[in-house]
């Protein structure tokens, strides 16, 4: 089999699709499942020409219900795995990623939004599925979602996404928009030693004391994979540290969903991501993710030109949400923006943590994602 | 079963209506928009189209027009013929009920290979094994062009796709074709056919026939896409002619489980000599380019050797050979 290099190190100018595919591969997923779906097509057919050359796999499912169900599949085979979607088929995902988040199963799947709902507007840009992240499946669960703002970051935050999902057995997704996945601008990509890699834990304990729902202090099991001697029973049914089912036990329902919510509720200020610029001091605060983040800080800049004391506080996890630190942001500002491409999504999350300040959406639909002279306008607005 | 053959001329066709209208946006040589206007020729009364995203949805379809000259419903990429099954289910029970007029609606569900082949394909054998009264029709450009040619359960051994591009590593698609018309007619529904646009007369009988019979109908449609393809955008109808006369699309229709060749096909059952070998076919299409190399030439005779065998297969299905 010929062999390519798994690591592009260098400087490249490419798009976020592609970047997005490269840090996966840098991450070690040799597994990835899909289905066509615009903007995020790129990020398979990216991956079918590079796994053959790098003993990868790429399959092309029937559809997005087959192709989140095969990533889970690989993961217990013991591969990293994702697969790549838009708004249509994130919502066939929804599912499986309940039986991801049951199973424990690390997987990663990008969902690069585009302009719901239905088939809504397939190349324009769209932030509408930042609650479907957080809720999608039924049940009580918790996820982890991150959201890249460059072409870099479709880069870092997908290995980044690699990682925590084989930290904490969690189904982690890259919330992407069609703007940051379409555009092209440079990236780096560092040499394969300097890469964090995280793998899954694996049991150290022979295979007839193997209990693979038994979490340790992180509130996470270590896994074993299929094959590796291990026999073990992995099922969406409620079940306990054996992994039998367990049905009717309402002690074995609370002590496992309670501990899903947990492994990612008590560790949240260990994968909490979020960046700030000229907070300190700011009277009045933008909230924003994504490709709105960059207009954001353009427009916040400008404010301070203009005398307006503004800070911007960019989300690069959107779940777990770093409650603790826009409450502690809210505290010294008047107000605070969130300019968001869906009609008020995020923003009941900081309205809900920011409390005491007033909270202004700024929503755009379709289009183009809001421009700093907007996002300036608001903050002059509300500055007064 | 007998279905009556519905009689007309070319005159008839030119001077009915187009109810699929010009001014859409496909592609210069797009055989699917031929094949929607034959489609829609054959219409014999009141008909509701239901469509499944994909190409012909999109390019028909753009703000603030439509081609549609008819009651026309979008619907997701996976469930064409489950909503065609709640519209003609509603339809039925209104009809008996008297809130509507009781004259008999035609529902025609459209779907790619895409919504056909993967993703519509639960849709489409719950609906057929349920019995509607309608027609799905299957228009087969062999890839996802509407997102930009990625391979699908339609796409042919050995064409290079960008999910299944041909290099150093792999020939191209390395699964065969999914036999879809096969499959629907294991569902024992009363009528299954395979048409193409260069044989419009014989489309335009089998849609016809298709909305006729009384229970679910499917036609799979041969479909040319020249930038899919990588072919001559003029050779689009030549291609639907070649895939016929090479055997790699032969016409059949399966009537109540009874194979019956169509005459294009029984044309070169009766006379072998006139089979075109299958590299007449591959040569003019960039999609195949690579199979012309020293690399993957075996896979030519591999292929010519499959379209072979399924064509024996086929003429012992209709009691030939």
């Amino acid at each position: 089999m010929a062999k390519e290099k798994t690591v592009l190190t260098g400087v490249h100018f490419m798009s976020g699709d592609i970047a997005c595919a490269e840090g996966a591969i840098a991450a070690g997923c040799r597994f990835f499942a899909g289905y066509p779906i615009t903007p995020a097509t790129e990020i398979a057919e990216h991956i079918a020409a590079r796994m053959p050359k790098i003993g990868g796999v790429y399959v092309q499912m029937e559809d997005e219900i087959a192709s989140i169900a095969a990533v889970i599949g690989a993961s217990y085979a013991g591969l990293k795995a994702m697969t790549a979607t838009s708004g249509p088929g994130f919502s066939l995902m929804q599912e499986n990623i309940g039986l991801a988040a049951m199973t424990e199963a690390p997987c990663v799947i990008v969902d690069v939004m585009r302009g719901g709902p239905s088939t809504g507007q397939p190349t324009l840009p769209g932030q509408q599925d930042v609650m479907q992240a957080k809720w999608g499946s039924h049940g009580d669960y918790e996820i982890i979602a991150l959201a890249p703002s460059s072409v870099q970051e479709m880069f870092d935050l997908t290995i980044e996404a690699f990682n925590l999902a084989e930290t904490y057995r969690v189904p982690t997704m890259v919330m992407a928009d069609e703007v940051v996945a379409h555009m092209w601008e440079k990236l780096v990509i560092p040499p394969a030693e300097e890469i964090k890699i995280v793998n899954r834990k694996r049991p150290n304990t022979p295979p007839e004391q193997y209990l693979p729902f038994m979490p340790e202090d992180d509130l996470v099991p270590p896994m074993a994979c299929f094959g590796e001697g291990y026999r073990f029973h992995a099922t969406g049914l409620t079940h306990d540290e054996h992994g039998y089912p367990q049905t009717q036990s309402s002690e074995a329902q609370t002590k496992l969903v309670q501990r899903l919510c947990d492994k990612i509720r008590k560790n949240a200020d260990k994968i909490v991501r979020f960046e700030e610029t000229m907070v300190e001091d700011a009277e009045i605060l933008v909230v924003a993710y994504g490709i709105v983040a960059r207009a954001a800080l353009s427009a916040v800049r400008k404010a301070r030109e203009n005398g307006i004391k503004a800070g911007l506080l960019r989300l690069v996890t959107l779940w777990p949400f770093p409650e603790k630190h826009i409450a502690k942001a809210a505290e010294g500002a008047k107000a605070i923006i969130v300019p968001e491409m869906n009609c008020g999504q995020m923003v009941r999350e900081v309205e809900r943590t920011a409390k005491e300040t007033s909270v202004f959406h700024l929503s755009k639909l379709g289009e183009e994602p809001p421009t700093p002279m907007e996002i300036f306008e608001a903050l002059r607005r509300h500055s007064k | 079963m007998q279905i009556e053959e519905w009689k007309f001329t070319a005159k008839d066709i030119a001077e009915k209506t187009d109810l699929f209208m010009s001014g859409h946006r496909a592609c210069a040589g797009c055989a699917p928009a031929t094949v929607m206007r034959l489609i829609l020729k054959a219409v014999r009364g009141p008909t509701i189209v239901t469509m499944a995203t994909g190409c012909m949805e999109v390019v028909s379809t753009i703000y603030p027009y439509t081609s549609w000259a008819l009651p026309w419903l979008h619907t997701a990429f996976e469930n064409a013929a489950a909503n065609a099954s709640g519209i003609e289910a509603a339809i039925k029970i209104m009809r008996k009920k008297g809130r509507i007029k009781d004259e008999h609606v035609d529902v025609i569900a459209i779907a790619g290979d895409g919504g056909t082949y993967d993703i519509g394909i639960q849709a489409l054998s719950g609906a057929v094994e349920r019995g509607h009264d309608f027609l799905f029709v299957l228009y087969d450009n062999e890839a996802y062009m509407n997102t930009g040619i990625q391979r699908s359960g339609g796409t042919p051994l050995g064409a290079s796709t960008t999910t299944s591009p041909a290099g150093e590593v792999i020939p191209g698609k390395l699964e065969a074709k999914k036999p879809i018309a096969d499959i629907i007619v294991a569902h024992e529904i009363p009528y299954v056919a395979t048409a193409s646009p260069y044989y419009w007369r014989n489309l335009i009988t089998k849609v016809r026939k298709g909305l006729e019979v009384e229970g679910p109908a499917f036609l799979h449609v041969f479909a040319p896409c020249p930038r899919g393809w990588r072919s001559d955008p003029a050779k689009s109808i030549e291609l639907s002619r070649l895939a016929v006369e090479t055997c790699v699309f032969p016409l059949w229709e399966c009537i109540s489980g009874e194979y019956k060749l169509s005459s294009p096909s029984k044309v070169i059952a009766m006379a072998p000599q006139k089979k075109k070998p299958v590299k007449e076919y591959l040569a003019v299409q960039g999609r195949f380019r690579h199979l012309f190399t020293p690399k993957y030439e075996k896979l030519l005779d591999e292929i010519q050797r499959i379209t072979d065998q399924k064509w024996q297969k086929l003429l012992k299905k209709c009691g030939i050979a």
